[in-house]
């Protein structure tokens, strides 16, 4: 294997090890004792849907260039784990390295003539050093993380910065830890050649950036959108979400006097429940919100339908997952955009947004509440199990002092003595947005009845045909208002300049960011946007409208982004090409790059539009 | 809809403190079939508020779907009501009353609403002693369908079609008892002096306070072999007890006959006078009151009253240890953390 000389930060470590065993904090000192260096990285948990004793993978792609998608193709493999071992000697790329634990001659069904062994008796080092059988068992974890650090050149201060991080107030715990770094670093010393001819070397390449999962941006984006009342049912991979908020509640949200907490969070006993508790909540005035996966929103159609039809704002963060119906819990997908966008039985349409970095959820988690309010109707924020339960290099949290609430139109008692008769469906202002007003406000007006049924304008039930289809068509004119409230895209080049163009939206755009440079490599040039919110404004039916091909990048089978834009723009699908991704991993550049090459011949490939 | 309740009232009619008369606190005319006992029980809800002095804006009126849930749009016409999804109103009401824990949040359902599809959010919403009050309108089938038994109706009990009910019904009250609920009582919509005073109460009990009432289908389940029909419930009542309901500082100005009297004093010092009729019955002791109710049903006979109370208990704001502000007043000075907050969180994460 020839040497390549722009591995220095540029590789992939992927660690194979068994749930429940201690491994994560091991990994995540590893990744983020990198990110300290200054060096872009992007890790990855590859979990089961399993508390103990099933195989769990975690691998980190470093990157100078700042890619922060997945990469096929793996440098270094830490195996740990004998049950998932002969898959994972198979994954190495040749010429790559296994690192395993020696302590026990490796089978020769483990033997591959193009990659390199790395053996460490992982297993006999603690045995010597170590008594206790759990101390063993973790400390292994950080052996391997030491003999990483001499094998990639991770910086030693870097991880005792860490470890002092970690158990603060606990630094009895710290002197153990330093031994095993130190036992696997000693033993590379004397063992191997070191480093790798792909390591490490310190860069300031982050500026600023922060290391944080979407979830806990989230959480954290609804404790500053100032909700008050969470209601929720755990699912993977959406449950950290109102963790994060709980956690951060007890710390922000706590009255430092009375004790008294300025918010509640209520596990619910369904999905169901957990909506309508939201619906409940919004209705009566506070900010509320819930996060599920698909099958939590399956669940909650219903709900969703009525706040719909009654008008009544809702947050709900979906972290999806791969489906159909249980799916692989524990892997990432974008296939509840369908679901999401038409949730419920009836003509009923519902503004979704499409975070990519965790900044991102943190400020649309509280643009989900303002435009909830705003619309008065539900916001359903489209996140994944990537984004979500990963952590993510990104700018740092940003909240501006000024902003605040927007709180919709609310009648409070002082407007309603001066209003002659208060129609609840009322459009006064023309945009399709009528007035409502909070239970308890005033003695004698504004009061009206919230219901599923048909009504007219003044909440009064009605079976007329004429009445049911003014409120459908207001709820439309609605709809046309909301376009210009959703974030608009992002459109990557100032002008139109090529003939074909990329759209994409979430988690993929890692990749298709990526995917970009790599087509540009093989002189493909095109267009790209990506949308961050339905329903779709201009820009996004002008990008699609002065393009001939669009490429549409996605992870599911099915087309969803596609077939939306095809329903809401009236599309032509030839003009759609899809690039699609669905196995439950997050989407590679190099399998966006693969697919969109295929499609294009040469001379379409360098056609600049006239 | 054509139908117009009349505006015209007797100018003398009585004022009660807050200065409204009675009809200050009716709602829309009902579209239920004529005699239906949940009509008879709306007009208890406006009585029980009217006396009890409530404005109606402050408090919230909640359902589900059938016609037991149609009834919050016939009383408190100045109230807010939302009429949510089948099954679904405790969810709602537990949303809306951990927003705002200053309102009064009155839910209404019936047996299918509650014993069947919503009978998960029954259970749980008892769970969590959410300060509400909970009016089953039953009467054992599904009227807005037309007839169907329901899973309160009982097992031998014939529909309008002559159709027997194969099934052993679900009791709601000896249910709720059982999980705990704070405040039980059973009435009859045709025994408004009994119906009216345990409303009241329910209002007033700082938790969860459960009422079922039988409550004849006058269309589909009024015929003879139905045991929720007006003439089989009438000959088969037995009272735990007559009762009123005196608010605090006010005197207690109720004969009683024969018999003890008991007492319970409520969190706010108002009082629930009982006159027991059942020797072996208290209403402090689950155990005796879900005895009380199985031993009644076992005779084929439906115990009425006050089963069980529980004056002393922890709502679910209590539980939680939510702000004595309601949530829904909250700016966003107390609730937002700000920018400096958000640089040290941005600095932990580096």
């Amino acid at each position: 294997m020839s040497l390549n000389k722009n591995k220095i930060n540029d590789f992939v470590v992927r660690f194979a090890n068994v749930n429940g065993t201690g491994s994560a904090s091991a990994n995540f000192l590893f990744a983020k004792a990198i990110f300290r260096m200054g060096i872009p990285i992007t890790p990855k948990n590859i979990f089961p849907s399993n508390i103990q004793g099933l195989p769990t993978w975690y691998e980190v792609r470093v990157s100078e260039k700042g890619y922060l998608g997945r990469r096929e193709g793996i440098d270094l493999m830490v195996a740990v784990n004998p049950q998932s071992m002969l898959a994972d000697v198979a994954s190495v790329r040749p010429g790559g390295y296994f690192l395993y634990d020696n302590s026990k001659k490796l089978h020769s069904q483990y033997i591959r003539e193009d990659i390199n062994y790395i053996g460490i008796p992982l297993m006999l080092m603690c045995n010597e050093a170590y008594t206790d059988a759990r101390q063993r068992q973790l400390f292994k974890n950080i052996i391997y993380v030491g003999a990483l650090a001499a094998l990639l050149d991770i910086e030693f201060s870097a991880l005792e910065g860490l470890l002092a991080d970690q158990f603060k107030g606990k630094e009895k715990l710290i002197p153990s830890n330093v031994k095993a770094l130190q036992l696997g670093i000693d033993y590379i010393h004397k063992n191997f050649k070191y480093p790798l001819e792909f390591h490490l070397e310190r860069r300031d390449l982050l500026g600023d950036s922060i290391m944080i999962d979407g979830n806990s941006a989230c959480g954290l984006g609804a404790v500053y959108a100032g909700a008050t009342v969470a209601a929720w049912y755990p699912i993977t991979p959406s449950t950290s979400v109102v963790e994060a908020f709980s956690n951060y509640s007890e710390e922000l949200r706590v009255d430092k006097i009375t004790g008294k907490k300025n918010v509640a969070i209520v596990q619910a006993e369904d999905e169901l429940a957990a909506i309508g508790m939201v619906i409940g909540a919004n209705w009566n005035g506070a900010r509320s919100f819930t996060a599920t996966s698909g099958p939590g929103v399956s669940l909650m159609n219903e709900f969703l339908g009525l706040a719909y039809f009654a008008e009544v704002p809702a947050v709900l963060i979906d972290v999806q997952r791969t489906g159909p119906s249980t799916g692989m819990p524990t892997r990432t997908q974008q296939s509840d955009i369908l679901e999401a966008a038409y949730a419920s039985h009836g003509d009923t349409k519902h503004i979704l947004l499409f975070p990519s970095t965790p900044k991102e959820c943190f400020e649309m988690t509280a643009d989900a509440f303002d435009l909830a309010e705003q619309l008065q109707t539900p916001v359903i924020m489209m996140t994944d199990l990537d984004l979500g339960m990963n952590d993510h290099v990104s700018k740092p949290l940003v909240w501006d002092d000024k902003r605040e609430y927007k709180r919709g139109k609310v009648l409070n008692a002082e407007d309603l003595d001066k209003v002659e008769k208060f129609g609840r469906y009322l459009d006064v202002d023309n945009d399709g947005i009528t007035y409502r007003t909070y239970p308890g406000t005033h003695p004698s007006k504004g009061s009206f009845f919230t219901r599923g049924t048909s009504r007219d304008e003044f909440a009064t039930y009605t079976e007329d045909g004429g009445a049911y289809q003014r409120n459908m068509d207001r709820l439309i004119k609605k709809w046309n208002t909301a376009k210009g409230m959703v974030p608009a895209p992002q459109v990557y080049n100032d002008k139109n300049k090529f003939e074909n163009g990329i759209l994409f939206f979430g988690t993929s755009t890692y990749s298709a960011e990526e995917a970009m440079d790599l087509l540009k490599e093989q002189n493909i040039f095109v267009d790209a946007i990506r949308i961050k919110g339905f329903p779709f404004n201009k820009t996004v039916e002008d990008f699609i409208n002065s393009h001939d091909k669009i490429f549409v990048i996605e992870q599911n089978r099915d087309a969803q982004m596609k077939s939306l834009i095809m329903i809401e723009l009236q599309i032509d699908p030839h003009k759609l090409i899809s690039v699609l991704n669905y196995d439950g991993m997050p989407i590679t550049a190099e399998n966006i790059l693969k697919q969109i090459s295929k499609n294009l011949s040469l001379t379409q490939k360098q056609k600049v539009k006239n | 809809m054509t139908y117009v309740r009349p505006k015209f009232r007797h100018p003398e009619l009585v004022k009660n403190k807050l200065g409204y008369t009675v009809d200050y606190y009716e709602g829309a005319l009902s579209t239920l079939c004529a005699g239906c006992g949940h009509d008879s029980i709306s007009a208890g809800v406006v009585q029980a508020c009217f006396e009890m002095n409530i404005e109606p804006h402050r408090l919230a009126k909640l359902s589900g779907i059938g016609c037991s849930s149609k009834t919050p749009a016939y009383f408190l016409s100045n109230s807010h009501g939302f009429n949510s999804v089948h099954g679904r109103m405790p969810s709602v009401a537990t949303g809306a009353n951990l927003a705002n824990r200053d309102l009064i949040y009155f839910g209404v359902s019936g047996d299918g609403d509650t014993a069947s599809i919503g009978m998960g959010q029954f259970v749980h919403v008892i769970r969590r002693n959410l300060n509400m009050i909970y009016i089953v309108m039953n009467n054992g089938c599904y009227g807005l369908t037309k007839g169907q038994d329901s899973a309160t109706a009982d097992n031998g009990s014939k529909n309008k079609t002559g159709q027997v009910n194969l099934f052993d019904s679900i009791d709601l009250a000896s249910l709720a008892i059982e999980l705990g609920s704070t405040f039980v009582a059973q009435s009859f919509s045709g025994d408004k002096t009994q119906l009216i005073p345990l409303i009241k109460a329910a209002i007033n009990h700082p938790g969860f306070a459960f009422i079922n009432v039988i409550s004849p289908c006058v269309t589909f389940n009024n015929n003879v072999g139905s045991t929720k029909s007006y003439d089989f419930v009438r000959e088969h009542v037995e009272a735990t007890a007559t009762m009123d309901f005196v608010p605090q500082m006010q005197e207690i100005s109720v004969n009683y006959g024969k018999g003890s009297q008991k007492q319970v004093k409520m969190h706010d010092g108002s009082v629930i006078q009982l006159h027991k009729l059942a020797e072996d019955w208290d209403p402090l002791d689950r155990q005796s009151a879900i005895n009380a109710v199985l031993n009644a049903k076992a005779k084929n006979e439906i115990l009425t009253g006050l089963l069980y109370v529980n004056p002393d208990c922890q709502d679910l704001h209590h539980l939680l240890q939510t702000s004595a502000t309601p949530l829904n007043e909250l700016k966003k000075d107390v609730l937002c953390p700000g920018s400096e907050m958000l640089k040290e969180i941005n600095a932990d994460l580096r």
